[in-house]
């Protein structure tokens, strides 16, 4: 079975975002990069499939240079090799157009990745990249076993999950409880050093430009109700918040 | 034209696509055109006309019975034939992992620009200027969308509809259906009947590890009950099986944005924060005066939950 698990580089779900040259940039100075929260379970569910039933695990990032420390640590994990696609991924149409682009030359059985990015949410690259290759996909997915050509699949969807099948080539946007995420070994992190990798250029053309950030207004002071006179908050916010 | 991607759940369209059309008319109105819903699935005319009210002049309802299952594949491939027919050049959706799955299918086969999390109405005086909610809500990026077709998927409470008297034109479309459309199989479908659907709800009520266990979560949920609010849970206490997944809000979990969010015994983790940061109102209770969750927070109560958790539902059953 081939898997390429594709994984972006995001800053630390803890940091403090903030942005520099006039609010047209994040800034990077003290921020942690890090694989992408949901992508890390994608990878950590395909290493155990790679232990069950023997795999080779693709991973594959688009992404600038600064990237190659979440790629190598992915490698570490068990991936056996690696593609960097050397571009900037600005929007969810152009990252899922190079993704596909290398699906298509390498023939995967599955195409793993998380259910979406942590820094644009949106959540659409694997459905875009199913569609250009013309295979199914399903997202949000929890839990993912593999039986011969037919994968066994829970996904989450509003109020409960549902259970289905379907056969090999698919495309997930995983998330947990599909695994748990894996710390690198030592050993992991040495072979990781030599793995391959392989940086290819871009195809195609971005759709979309982010002209300027900014952050949220800053939230007003807490107001406090004594415990004992709990009954006073259901008034206000009636009166004062007016959403009840 | 503006296309609206409109959801269907037991029959009603659901309160986030009449938003979605409202938005979309606004749209429509803006670039002097009009604004038609898609409906897919089983409902009457009578609720799909509901769709004129929110500003759509026209519904094209596809209700072919291969369509009552959610299946995004083909789903999908009646959007991009409905786009194609119509010539409409910005479809909107209210977010929703399904609308995602469906809205990115189309992107791929129309080659159309997606924009996710969309939290205004785009500024056409740039092109065609979306302002979008990034990092789960810690920060906005202004992004011009420069492809021929636009994809906007808008988060709850972006508009406040003001209805009308108008009523939608119905018209029912055959798409085409192939059978490589319906290779998936479901074989179990587990989903909690009569609950308030948690990324629609208007009023949250959300229990941390403060709770103390799955044993005394009664308190939040007369609470719930009383206010006709969905409820929610942290991280920790999905992962303990507390409360079932798909009620974990935060950065990995649901993102909500409801009127009010009142969280009872969390602590307010950053990744917690994530999920919430868009309601309207966060009240919080806990007896730790020091939680990070009171910093952002607009009420706040230091208190014992199982103390004051009884106390608010008697004041909201009194004023009934």
């Amino acid at each position: 079975m081939k898997i390429l698990v594709c994984i972006c580089s995001v800053p630390d779900t803890t940091s403090k975002i903030s942005f520099t040259d006039g609010d047209t940039k994040l800034n990077k100075a003290g921020v942690t990069y890090i694989i992408g929260p949901y992508d890390d379970y994608a990878l950590a569910r395909a290493v155990e499939l790679k232990e069950q039933l023997g795999a080779t695990i693709t991973v594959l990032n688009v992404g600038g240079a600064d990237a190659e420390p979440q790629i190598r640590k992915a490698l570490a994990i068990g991936a056996d090799d690696a593609i960097r696609v050397d571009v900037e991924p600005t929007d969810s149409y152009f990252v899922a157009e190079q993704i596909a682009a290398v699906a298509k030359e390498g023939n995967y059985d599955l195409i793993l990745m998380g259910r979406e990015t942590s820094d644009y949410n949106s959540g659409v690259v694997h459905g875009i990249v199913a569609e250009m290759l013309g295979i199914s996909s399903f997202s949000p997915v929890m839990q993912l076993e593999i039986n011969g050509n037919e994968a066994n699949l829970t996904r989450e969807i509003e109020g409960g999950k549902e259970k289905l099948t379907a056969s090999l080539p698919l495309v997930l946007g995983c998330q947990e409880p599909i695994a748990e995420w894996k710390i690198p070994n030592m050993r992991g992190i040495m072979t990781a050093r030599t793995k391959p990798l392989k940086v290819i250029p871009a195809a195609g053309l971005a759709l979309t430009t982010t002209e300027k950030y900014s952050m949220p207004a800053p939230k007003g002071a807490c107001k406090m109700i004594p415990a004992e006179d709990a009954e006073k908050l259901i008034e206000l916010l009636k009166t004062e918040a007016k959403v009840l | 034209m503006i296309l609206i991607l409109t959801e269907i759940a037991d029959g009603a369209i659901k309160k986030s696509s009449l938003e979605a059309i409202y938005y979309g008319s606004k749209i429509a109105e803006m670039m002097e055109t009009t604004a038609s819903a898609l409906a897919i699935g089983n409902t009457d005319s009578a609720e799909l006309s509901k769709a004129g009210n929110f500003g759509a002049t026209k519904v094209f309802h596809a209700n072919d019975s291969k369509l009552l299952n959610l299946n995004s594949m083909a789903y999908a491939s009646v959007l991009a034939e409905t786009v194609k027919n119509t010539g409409a050049k910005v479809i909107v959706a209210a977010k929703s992992s399904f609308n995602d799955a469906v809205i990115a299918r189309t992107a791929g086969a129309l080659r159309a620009a997606v924009v996710g999390n969309v939290t205004e109405l785009p500024n056409l005086s740039k092109g065609f200027q979306v302002k979008v909610s990034i990092f789960t809500g810690k920060a906005f990026a202004d992004v011009n969308v420069n492809a021929d077709i636009k994809i906007l998927a808008i988060k709850k409470n972006v508009v406040v509809p003001v209805e009308s008297n108008n009523v939608a034109l119905v018209e029912n479309i055959s798409p085409t259906l192939a059978s490589n459309l319906f290779a998936e199989k479901v074989t179990e479908t587990i989903k909690a009947t009569g609950m308030i659907s948690l990324p629609e709800a208007d009023l949250v009520v959300s229990g941390g590890r403060g709770m103390k266990g799955p044993e005394y979560w009664q308190p939040l949920l007369d609470l719930a009950d009383a206010l006709g609010a969905a409820t929610a849970c942290s991280k920790p206490v999905s992962d303990l099986d507390w409360r079932p997944h798909h009620e974990h809000v935060g950065q990995t979990g649901v993102k909500v944005s409801p009127n009010l969010y009142i969280a009872c015994g969390i602590s307010g983790a950053i990744q917690h924060l994530a999920g919430v940061n868009s309601s309207k109102v966060l009240v919080v209770i806990n007896k730790d005066p020091e939680a990070p969750f009171f910093k952002a927070a607009d009420y706040g109560i230091v208190g014992d939950v199982f103390e004051v958790l009884p106390k608010l539902t008697k004041a909201i059953l009194a004023n009934k």
